[in-house]
């Protein structure tokens, strides 16, 4: 029988510890690891685009539409499950960034890290001056059912946990394959990927389809586990957000943007609590001393241990 | 024997200056061309026009008959052209390992033509490992790129062009920055690796010396222009290109009568 690597390993513990902690963790704990592990799910996506030198200020495009979809699921097309609705969430950004990325997949560097933003910005606009959306109010959102089953107390918090370990595990194997080596060989190098027959502009372009699709997917399901969602969703400081964990965690393994969110969102909320008028004065310091200290984030202890072992 | 490749009326300017000016020559199949001239006489600017890098101003470039001159060096490359570069352009962040890896996902991947059929029956793994131990890169295999020394760079660059499984390989100035002692045994190694594929190898280079020992036909290039196009010691003993190329004072025939 093969034996399990290492980050599969890791990544099977954790999803049978986190589903077996559902139903003991404290009620704010349940809703704290589902917002953390869906938007874990965005910076993985965001962590695709990373390792090919790309970094984008506008996943929080590809959050909104995922969370707006799944709402508008509910209420427009009266879908009642949680799974179709984030279905719908996945599908409706990956075929944004479909369309979008034949001009993002053009540029690098700040302009394809401001391109990203204008766009999500455009989007934050529209949703803001669209009352049959909400306008700055959003809506709610509130399935009956996930997978069939009538929604219990841990029900989005069980589909966040199985997403989450499915999405890591597909990278995990993507960032292993041939299409997977060619990200960092594109940061390296285009000319060189281009001179060996690969084209860049097609490759950036599915990452950056990916990268959406579970930018979605984490919308529709924070949109589920609060149960509102609102424009802020696509604002610029929510891809700021993103861009902070996955530098917080870093780019070496799928596992380090999960590691990273729940950190993230125990820092933030033990801050807000403790001190709510400096919390991102906290937050602030946290990140200088992963910077410092760690320079290629959280995980890069993980991996420097490894290697010392 | 049809021509692999065929050049008609290559042409490219820069504003009012001719980098190649109508360039016409035939490339046989499984054959070693050497492609010589001062700096700036246009070998790679042909190189670049035949690999798709630059876009010709005027004439064609034909690849077992199918012209290639619109096509995008990616294409080209897919067709089986492939080449090397002067200033070795690797993965610096990968090893050497992962360099040519990423060459033989590309190539086994394949979308039809030239690259895409040479694996049969080896994994990724078995033809790097090949590749490596063909180059004499074994010891480096683990190292990243940037930490190699430039004459390895230089071996893992062609070695990543070849990795992909050409038909014609077009190598720019593989032993430049290579001490003199080392210029043969670097070639010794490259040629036999590359020769074994059965690769048609153009080849860009300055000394005299490996041109006239590795070559079976030199194309000689003086402002833009060919001004010898043959076998290697005619071409050599070629009162201009003794003037032009190697830099001898032998009297030549005034430039105008050349046209």
């Amino acid at each position: 029988m093969r034996r399990l690597d290492r980050t599969t390993a890791v990544l099977a513990g954790a999803l049978l510890v986190l589903l077996a902690m559902g139903p003991v963790l404290p009620k704010w704990a349940v809703f704290l690891v589902t917002v953390a592990l869906a938007k874990a799910l965005v910076v993985l996506g965001l962590l695709v685009l990373m390792r090919a030198g790309l970094v984008s200020f506008g996943q929080g495009l590809y959050f909104a539409l995922g969370g707006y979809a799944a709402g508008m699921a509910a209420q427009a097309l009266g879908v009642g499950d949680a799974v179709p609705m984030l279905l719908l969430g996945t599908v409706v950004a990956a075929g944004a960034a479909g369309l979008l990325g034949l001009l993002l997949a053009r540029y690098r560097t700040i302009f394809f890290a401001m391109l990203s933003l204008a766009f999500s910005m455009i989007l934050y606009g529209l949703l803001v001056k669209s009352s049959a959306l909400g306008s700055t109010d959003g809506f709610n959102v509130a399935p009956r059912t996930v997978a069939g089953l009538a929604m219990g107390r841990g029900g989005i918090y069980a589909l966040a946990v199985v997403c989450s370990f499915a999405a890591a595990l597909g990278l995990h194997h993507l960032f292993g394959s041939h299409l997977g080596r060619l990200a960092p060989a594109i940061r390296d190098n285009e000319l060189r990927v281009e001179y060996m027959g690969a084209s860049v502009r097609n490759v950036v372009h599915l990452y950056l389809v990916l990268a959406a699709a579970l930018a979605g997917l984490g919308g529709g399901i924070t949109a589920l586990a609060v149960g509102h969602i609102d424009p802020e969703m696509a604002y610029w400081t929510t891809s700021g957000e993103f861009v902070f964990v996955a530098i917080f965690g870093g780019t070496g393994s799928p596992v380090a943007p999960f590691l990273a969110s729940l950190l993230y969102e125990l820092i933030r909320s033990y801050a807000y609590e403790y001190s709510p008028n400096t919390w991102q004065m906290v937050v602030g310091v946290s990140m200088l001393l992963v910077i410092l200290f760690l320079p290629g984030g959280l995980w890069s202890a993980f991996a420097r241990r490894r290697r010392a072992a | 024997m049809p021509a692999i490749l065929e050049v008609r009326g290559l042409t490219k300017t820069f504003g009012a200056v001719t980098a190649a000016g109508d360039i016409n020559l035939d490339v046989q199949e499984d054959t070693v061309v050497g492609l010589i001239g001062s700096n700036g006489a246009g070998k790679t600017t042909f190189v670049n026009l035949v690999t798709g890098y630059l876009k010709p101003t005027a004439g064609s470039i034909l690849y077992r008959g199918r012209d290639i001159t619109a096509l995008s060096p990616r294409q080209i490359t897919r067709m089986g052209i492939c080449r090397s570069f002067q200033i070795p352009q690797v993965f610096d962040t990968l090893t050497a390992y992962d360099n040519l890896l990423v060459g033989v996902g590309v190539a086994a991947r394949g979308d039809g033509a030239g690259a895409s059929t040479a694996f049969a029956g080896l994994s990724s793994e078995e033809v790097v490992q090949g590749m490596l131990r063909r180059f004499h890169l074994e010891p480096y295999s683990d190292a990243p790129a940037s930490a190699l020394p430039e004459g390895v760079r230089k071996l893992l660059d062609i070695a990543m062009a070849l990795v992909v499984k050409p038909q014609i390989l077009l190598l720019d100035e593989p032993t430049s920055g290579v001490s003199s002692d080392e210029k043969f045994a670097l070639m010794d190694l490259v040629l036999g690796a590359i020769r074994a594929e059965q690769v048609t190898v153009l080849f860009v280079e300055h000394d005299m010396e490996v041109v006239r020992r590795y070559t079976q036909r030199i194309v000689a290039f003086y402002e833009g222009r060919v001004i010898a196009d043959g076998p290697t010691a005619e071409v050599l003993s070629n009162p201009e290109v003794r003037r032009y190329v190697v830099g001898e004072e032998t009297p030549a025939r005034p430039r105008e009568e050349r046209c």
